[in-house]
């Protein structure tokens, strides 16, 4: 055991045995996920699609800054989702949880911060967070428990969960629609105040293009640290541009999106700022949902990919008995990836009780529905093992893309479900396809 | 197979001595079935015990025991002379125990350097996981057992069977094993294959290693082990060095429960 548990010293030489073989053709020398690369086609596709049917209202900065705020809450639940499919397990009571936990931070907000703290103390904002987080955290904890521990199925604990918090969430406040008070609470929701502005946008991209770069050396070193083939050069080269291509890309449409003339005049009026005679152009930048949720996803990137946790999970959802086995405590790890579902919907409970300024007892109905299948559309396969997190965001934006391109071309909500269940089924039929021929 | 000649030679002088694994009347019972009903066994240091019975004798459920699977209704299990309580298979490799099941116990969708670190991942200072030093110690210890190995980075859904059989064993030996389960170990192997392990096994027996042997089929363990204890319906039937025993003999304990002269009798004999 001694010599396991602390890394061995880097061998010399190029490891015994097989020796690596450099990778000869250019997707294999990228380095590239191809599933993935076809989610952001599809995604690339409906935007098209979307763009002439909608009379060019659809790639436009405006529409494509709402489709981000509007994708964030799912978007950060489904990440957790992921997790909990991977696991075999299905969880149907995050829209519940997001309901009771956004009622939650509402009451204890409006009843015991404020009349604490006094109005828009940061410490409001900072303690309603984390109230709700342990709340949704408690909640999917005590699922996890009835799960792991009691051996009901994950099915029939969810179910009951969704009707249970539902009604908690009307028990909160009886029904009532509580109202949020705090401003800085507020500016997780998005809209003007909520984005971070034209500056701090290009402040967030230069950072992002920084860790994509830093990540790429760091891999890099890594793989030299034990004498493993490198990435050719022209490739990790190809792979950084892109990203911060991206990264720059998205920055560009956040900041073409700008306040009316009128509302822009005022807002300065407001700031205290000088309107040159041209007029005063100020851009939204990226709004604050979307940066939590780009964080949360970050976050559970890192948790899957490069913790133990992680490798539990996917361990156990590939399979159960060898994980037990190999002397994974499956009981624990099932409990945390369902309390990190809750505390996931409670901080999508934060970013949609923000949007709306007020938190009500409906507040999430069928989210669970959307998240499923975010996660499902983004790769994560229901016979378990198998899921990214960022195909669950991405999948969270294919399902509010044909949602809001729908809302452009008038078409009726009812209509919008159809399309949206057909694509559904459409998008998983797709995917075991591929798994079939490519796998 | 000329094994035979060689193996005799080890028996006598490495049966001496503090036992390494005592397991003495152990019972198990699910919903009633007496899987393991009142079962002693023992492995010294460097000898190959071949446990052998029909499907359902028990084999596999009395090593479960040992390697932290399940937990004993009653009985006693002793490491090298000292009372070990194994609750868990995380208790069970802490005693050094390493079991390679039948079903080889790995996890389809994630490659060979994960399966064979599942559960004692390395980690690097700062806490994650070092995927890089496991793929590398992977490539090492692969290069020794199946040089041929290339399929380091894909989930092992994608290999052989003899491909997984040589990472379940990876997994097994590499933690510096003292005593190894080996439940059918070759019942997914072709011939060449076979034989790897069997030279496998006199290599690790060879090195002081305890190696438990389990298998339904005779000629599978019969050369390799020093001694042979038979099983059926949940009984021991006996315990024999193979050189005091014939293969018939021995089919007549797996088949009658008939312990031989050469035997020394279990309670599930039915002479």
């Amino acid at each position: 055991m001694s010599d396991t548990t602390t890394a061995p010293p880097a061998p010399t030489s190029a490891p015994k045995g097989a020796p690596a073989t450099a990778p000869t053709t250019f997707v294999g020398a990228l380095e590239i996920d191809i599933r993935f690369l076809g989610m952001i086609g599809a995604l690339a596709a409906i935007w098209i699609v979307f763009d002439f049917l909608a009379d060019g209202t659809f790639l436009t900065p405006r529409n494509l800054w709402n489709l981000s705020v509007q994708s964030s809450s799912i978007a950060v639940m489904s990440t957790g989702m992921v997790l909990v499919i991977v696991m075999r397990h299905i969880d149907l009571s995050v829209g519940s949880i997001l309901g009771v936990t956004g009622m939650i931070m509402a009451v204890f907000q409006a009843s015991y911060l404020m009349p604490t703290f006094g109005f828009n103390n940061p410490a409001v904002m900072a303690l309603t967070l984390v109230a709700g987080i342990a709340a949704g955290a408690a909640i999917g904890a005590l699922h996890g428990f009835v799960i792991a521990y009691l051996g009901v199925p994950a099915f029939i604990v969810t179910l009951g969960g969704l009707l249970v918090w539902r009604g908690a969430a009307w028990a909160v406040a009886q029904g009532k629609t509580i109202p949020l008070t705090d401003d800085n609470f507020k500016l997780l929701g998005g809209g003007a105040d909520g984005s971070i502005g034209a500056t701090w946008s290009w402040v967030v991209a230069a950072i992002a293009c920084l860790a994509i770069v830093f990540a790429a050396i760091q891999a890099r070193r890594q793989r030299q640290r034990f004498h493993f083939p490198l990435k050719p050069l022209w490739a990790e080269v190809v792979t950084i541009s892109v990203g911060c291509l991206a990264v720059v890309a998205a920055t560009l449409v956040v900041n073409a999106y700008t306040l009316p003339a009128n509302l822009a005049r005022r807002y300065a009026e407001s700031a205290g700022l000088t309107i040159p005679p041209e007029g005063i152009s100020i851009s939204f930048g990226y709004a604050v949902p979307v940066l939590v949720a780009v964080a949360v996803g970050i976050v559970m990137t890192f948790i899957t990919t490069r913790t133990r946790f992680g490798r539990y999970v996917f361990a156990i959802g590939g399979n159960p008995e060898a994980a037990e086995l190999a002397g994974i405590n499956t009981k624990r790890v099932t409990l945390t990836v369902f309390a990190l579902m809750g505390a996931l919907a409670a901080i999508g409970a934060a970013i949609s009780t923000a949007r709306l300024n007020s938190a009500t007892n409906a507040q999430g109905t069928l989210d669970e529905l959307y998240v499923i299948a975010a996660a499902v559309i983004g790769g994560t396969s229901l016979a378990g093992g198998s899921g990214t997190i960022a195909g669950a965001m991405i999948g969270a934006l294919v399902m509010q893309s044909l949602q809001s391109g729908m809302v452009l071309m008038r078409v009726d909500t009812p209509y919008q479900n159809i399309v949206v269940g057909i694509v559904l089924v459409f998008a998983v039929w797709i995917d075991t396809v591929y798994r079939k021929r490519f796998k | 197979m000329n094994n035979l000649a060689s193996s005799p030679v080890a028996t006598p002088s490495a049966r001496t001595g503090t036992p390494l694994v005592e397991m003495r009347d152990i019972r198990i019972a699910f919903g009633g079935v007496h899987a393991v009903d009142g079962v002693s066994v023992d492995l010294y240091p460097g000898e190959v015990v071949g446990l052998l019975g029909h499907n359902g004798a028990g084999k596999s459920t009395l090593i479960k025991i040992l390697a932290g699977a399940y937990r004993p209704d009653s009985g006693e299990i002793r490491i090298n002379g000292a009372k070990a309580d194994i609750g868990n298979p995380r208790d069970a490799k802490r005693y050094g125990i390493e079991t390679i099941y039948q079903t080889l116990a790995l996890a389809d969708n994630v490659d060979a350097a994960a399966n064979l670190f599942l559960g004692r991942e390395l980690m690097t200072p700062w806490g994650t996981l070092d995927d890089v030093a496991m793929e590398a110690a992977t490539r090492e210890v692969m290069g020794r057992l199946n040089p041929n190995f290339r399929k380091f980075k894909e989930p092992v859904r994608g290999l052989s069977g003899g491909q997984r059989q040589s990472v379940a064993i990876a997994r097994a030996i590499h933690f510096n094993a003292k005593i190894l389960i080996m439940d059918e170990p070759t019942a997914a192997l072709g011939p060449q294959e076979t034989a790897q392990v069997a030279e496998l096994i006199k290599h690790l027996k060879a090195e002081g290693i305890g190696i438990f042997l389990i298998s339904h089929d005779i000629h599978d363990v019969f050369d390799l082990a020093d001694r042979v204890s038979v099983m059926k319906n949940g009984k021991l039937v006996g315990t024999a060095s193979t050189a005091d025993v014939t293969k018939d003999e021995v089919l007549g304990m797996i088949i009658l429960g008939k312990s031989p002269p050469g035997a020394v009798a279990g309670p599930g004999a039915s002479n």
